[in-house]
């Protein structure tokens, strides 16, 4: 009976709230912020992509049949702190797809549903000095029958994922320095062709994913207002195929991508449990990828489930 | 602490069940499944039918074999025992492979072709577009851009060149009569089911030289992966203890001179001069212009000239080229009639109404770039049925020869209905009109999809008259997705299939004076 109450509960977490899969983990999977236990923390973000170069294996190029290829992204999320140490957070998307030029039709529709359990392992103290160790996992699981083999406009590529990832981030007075690594196993998924070319034909409507790993990177300042962080994020598909010239992308090609930005993320003194977040993103190198440059910006608010915790507990700089 | 272990069970718990969900990474290709072919029957007479363009096979060169008891073929016995005493994995995946069938196995091997050269050439930086060129097949664009109706007729020159060479294989098979190597030496075991067929010349070398000189002009950046295969293919069967080396040598050496009359044939058939020129493609405007419609316009940007406008110009299979313009459908309606406009609005409906149910049916029939185009879907339909039938090999090349004559046909007065008419697309005539798929780039009128399935399906309806309406639903399938893609309207998927629907009947007259009968 004790074993499935934390279960209802998570069960509850995920049926109530949604979060996002893309903006979850630009947001919270690599970052080295936790929130206290009990605490519940709905956020809504919204997120615009576009891109007008892309990478045809590694030749850039446009396309006047595609012109600019954008998307937008609607987030609910939610964090739950679990427990001191450990965090989950859950997320859905909506998207919509578009190309401005070209004939093809844009998309919409629920995107993947998530799920990231964060925990901070490990936390040395020394003078102004603190070193985290943090290990999170994340599943992601298409939540719509949207068509995977549509790109570069479908929603996703509609697999069933799981990343795991290890955290370390370093604080020293009010700087901070975040690096991760993570990596991603996808699994195969089911297109409407009952045969596709790779570099040969294969006869079967399954398709074979590569993994993916990704390093990010953040440094910045981080008070009890405020974080601003500075953003490197490299993503690698460890397998995959080019895309061929002048062809159609594929789930399956291998996608890399290298971007920086940055990030904010703003508490009021007189509101503290509202906090606004704004970021950009930019693709500097890439193969089989669209060059996306993505602005972001979110809301959520904080608050604890206890009745006699009014206060939020939440602190970046003491985090 | 209490609590925290639960925790940790349940992301233990979490972990296994995502970890399990996200693993998987194997997948089935239906085509390495299939059986070893063990044909039930060996169709003994297949000297007398009728050819495609062979008449007389004592025309061509097939040398008497070495008696059994010469030195020569005791030296060939004894290179099949070499290799069956100690037979790697992968020798045995080879086996396995082409045990399946010769026609077949070539015929999936011109798909993966077709597949891979089936990319319209990139733009030029002046907005121009580079054309392939055959004389000099490496440089970009390779040669060919095998789009449908290249890949229809690379399909069907193949595909005629094989039933040819085994028909001609077949005379000299019963004027030899040589026996198996593993009746001969009851010491060399047969690897795959036993045939009673004559084994000079080998039927599965005769497919391969057949095969490869077609391909060799077909594909001609691809000799080398083609003469691999060939290479494989004769190991394949010296290794099974189904055929010694002389019987391989002879049937590869036959295959070729019978493949020397396709190409003959093929580079004379006005394929090479389909392109067109700047001159053409304007005149194509005017024309149209002159009776009063709306021409056809490209919808890629830079604008590209129309996909091969003088295809319908090509020397048909199965009829003259009178013929071709007799089966001409009548005029669509008229770009300016209502009936055209309305006729449009049902395919802006469809463009704005997507199920998720037409998304599937759109790209499982959409074989656009990239794909082996529409005849090699059919050809893979085709495939997966004639496995089930245990055919000879012989009645496998004549069953595609027909498929595909039909196929190359089918191409040829659908383009010629394209270019005679020159017929706008409906995101042309309503720019509000998205597409579930690719756009063509070329005409509207009629639907080369429903051309081509209505073709095919009539013939595999012919060959299996017992799958009752399966082919004729799969082609209504085809022709609709083009609709509920919003690539064409509904007249054009129509007439499409009643056009197509009159090419497949050819097939199936010659089909039915062959002398093959039905072998069902």
């Amino acid at each position: 009976m004790s074993f499935y109450k934390p279960i209802k509960k998570c069960i509850l977490i995920c049926v109530c709230l949604i979060a996002s899969s893309q903006l979850a983990h630009a947001q919270m999977e690599n970052d080295g912020i936790m929130i206290p236990q009990n605490y519940l923390c709905p956020g809504l973000m919204y997120g615009h992509s576009s891109w007008t170069n892309y990478w045809e294996g590694t030749f850039k190029r446009n396309n006047g049949n595609l012109g600019t290829v954008s998307s937008n992204e609607f987030n609910f999320m939610v964090t739950y702190g679990l427990a001191k140490n450990l965090i989950v957070t859950a997320g859905l998307p909506y998207m919509t797809t578009n190309a401005s030029a070209g004939t093809l039709e844009g998309q919409k529709g629920l995107q993947d549903i998530s799920l990231n359990i964060k925990w901070k392992a490990l936390q040395l103290v020394e003078g102004k000095s603190k070193l985290s160790l943090l290990a999170s996992v994340t599943g992601s699981t298409p939540i719509s029958n949207y068509q995977a083999d549509f790109e570069p406009l479908s929603l996703g590529s509609h697999s069933k994922n799981f990343t795991a990832r290890a955290v370390v981030d370093y604080v020293y007075g009010k700087y901070f320095f975040t690096g991760s690594g993570a990596y991603t196993s996808r699994s195969d998924i089911t297109i409407d062709r009952n045969s596709y070319f790779t570099t040969v034909l294969i006869y079967s409507n399954q398709v074979i994913l590569p993994n993916l790993s990704n390093y990010n990177f953040r440094t910045g300042y981080r008070s009890k207002y405020f974080i601003a962080e500075a953003i490197a994020d490299i993503s690698t598909s460890l397998g995959g195929f080019d895309i061929t010239k002048n062809n159609m992308p594929f789930p399956s090609n291998r996608m890399n991508m290298t971007s920086v930005g940055a990030n904010l993320r703003y508490r009021f003194k007189s509101l503290y449990n509202l906090e606004l977040t704004a970021s950009d993103q930019y693709v500097v190198a890439g193969r089989n990828s669209g060059q996306s440059n993505m602005i972001m910006g979110g809301v959520s608010y904080i608050f604890s489930l206890k009745a006699d915790k009014k206060v939020p507990q939440v602190n970046y700089y003491k985090n | 602490m209490k609590n925290n272990r639960k925790y940790t069970q349940i992301i233990a718990l979490a972990l296994v069940i995502l970890c399990l969900a996200a693993c998987k990474k194997d997948i089935v290709d239906r085509t390495a499944q299939y059986p070893a072919l063990a044909p039930a029957n060996e169709d003994l007479n297949a000297d007398t039918w009728k050819a495609v363009l062979v008449t007389d096979p004592t025309v061509f060169t097939v040398s008497a074999p070495d008696a059994t008891n010469s030195p020569a073929y005791v030296a060939d016995l004894n290179e099949i025992k070499g290799y069956q005493r100690n037979l790697s994995s992968e020798q045995s995946a080879i086996i396995k492979y082409w045990s399946a069938g010769a026609v077949l196995r070539w015929n999936e091997i011109l798909r993966d072709l077709v597949a891979k050269h089936n990319l319209a050439p990139y733009q030029n930086l002046d907005g121009t577009y580079p054309a392939p060129s055959s004389a000099n097949p490496f440089a970009y664009p390779q040669f060919p851009f095998s789009n449908p109706p290249y890949a229809a007729r690379a399909y069907a020159y193949v595909s005629a060149a094989q039933y040819d060479a085994l028909v001609t294989a077949y005379h000299f098979k019963k004027l030899y009569n040589r026996s198996a190597p593993y009746v001969n030496d009851a010491t060399v075991k047969a690897l795959i089911p036993k045939s009673s067929l004559p084994s000079y010349p080998s039927e599965d070398a005769v497919v391969a030289g057949a095969s490869v000189e077609m391909m060799k002009l077909l594909f001609p950046t691809e000799i080398s992966f083609i003469e691999q295969k060939a290479a494989e293919e004769k190991l394949y069967r010296i290794m099974a203890g189904a055929n010694v080396r002389g019987e391989l040598d002879a049937g590869e050496s036959l295959g070729k001179q019978v493949a020397d009359v396709f190409t003959a044939r093929a580079r004379t058939d006005k394929a090479g001069a389909a392109i067109g020129n700047q001159a053409y493609w304007t005149l194509l405007q005017t024309q149209t212009t002159a009776k009063g419609e709306k021409y056809w316009i490209s919808l890629e940007s830079p604008k590209r000239p129309p996909m091969l406008p003088l295809f319908g110009k090509v020397k048909p299979f199965l009829f003259d080229t009178t013929t071709v313009v007799a089966l001409r459908p009548p005029a669509p309606f008229s770009t300016n009639s209502p009936e055209f406009k309305q006729a449009n609005d049902e395919a802006l409906y469809y463009s704005q109404h997507a199920t998720r149910a037409n998304q599937a049916q759109v790209a499982f029939w959409a074989d656009g770039i990239g794909t082996y185009t529409p005849p090699g879907h059919w050809n893979a339909i085709a495939a997966d049925e004639f496995v089930k039938q245990n055919y000879s090999e012989v009645r496998w090349a004549r069953n595609f020869a027909l498929l595909n004559m039909a196929e190359m046909d089918a191409a040829i007065v659908c383009w010629d209905t394209k270019y005679f008419y020159f017929n706008p697309r409906p995101t042309q005539f309503n720019d509000q009109i998205k597409t579930l798929t690719g756009i063509p780039n070329f005409p509207s009128y009629s639907s080369g999809h429903s051309n081509f399935s209505a073709a095919a399906s009539t013939v595999l309806t012919y060959l299996l008259p017992d799958r009752g309406t399966k082919f004729a639903d799969l082609a209504q399938k085809a022709a609709l997705s083009r609709l509920y893609g919003a690539i064409h309207t509904r007249q054009d998927i129509e007439v499409g299939l009643t056009t197509g629907t009159e090419v497949g009947q050819y097939a199936v007259t010659r089909g039915q004076n062959d002398g093959a009968g039905s072998g069902n």
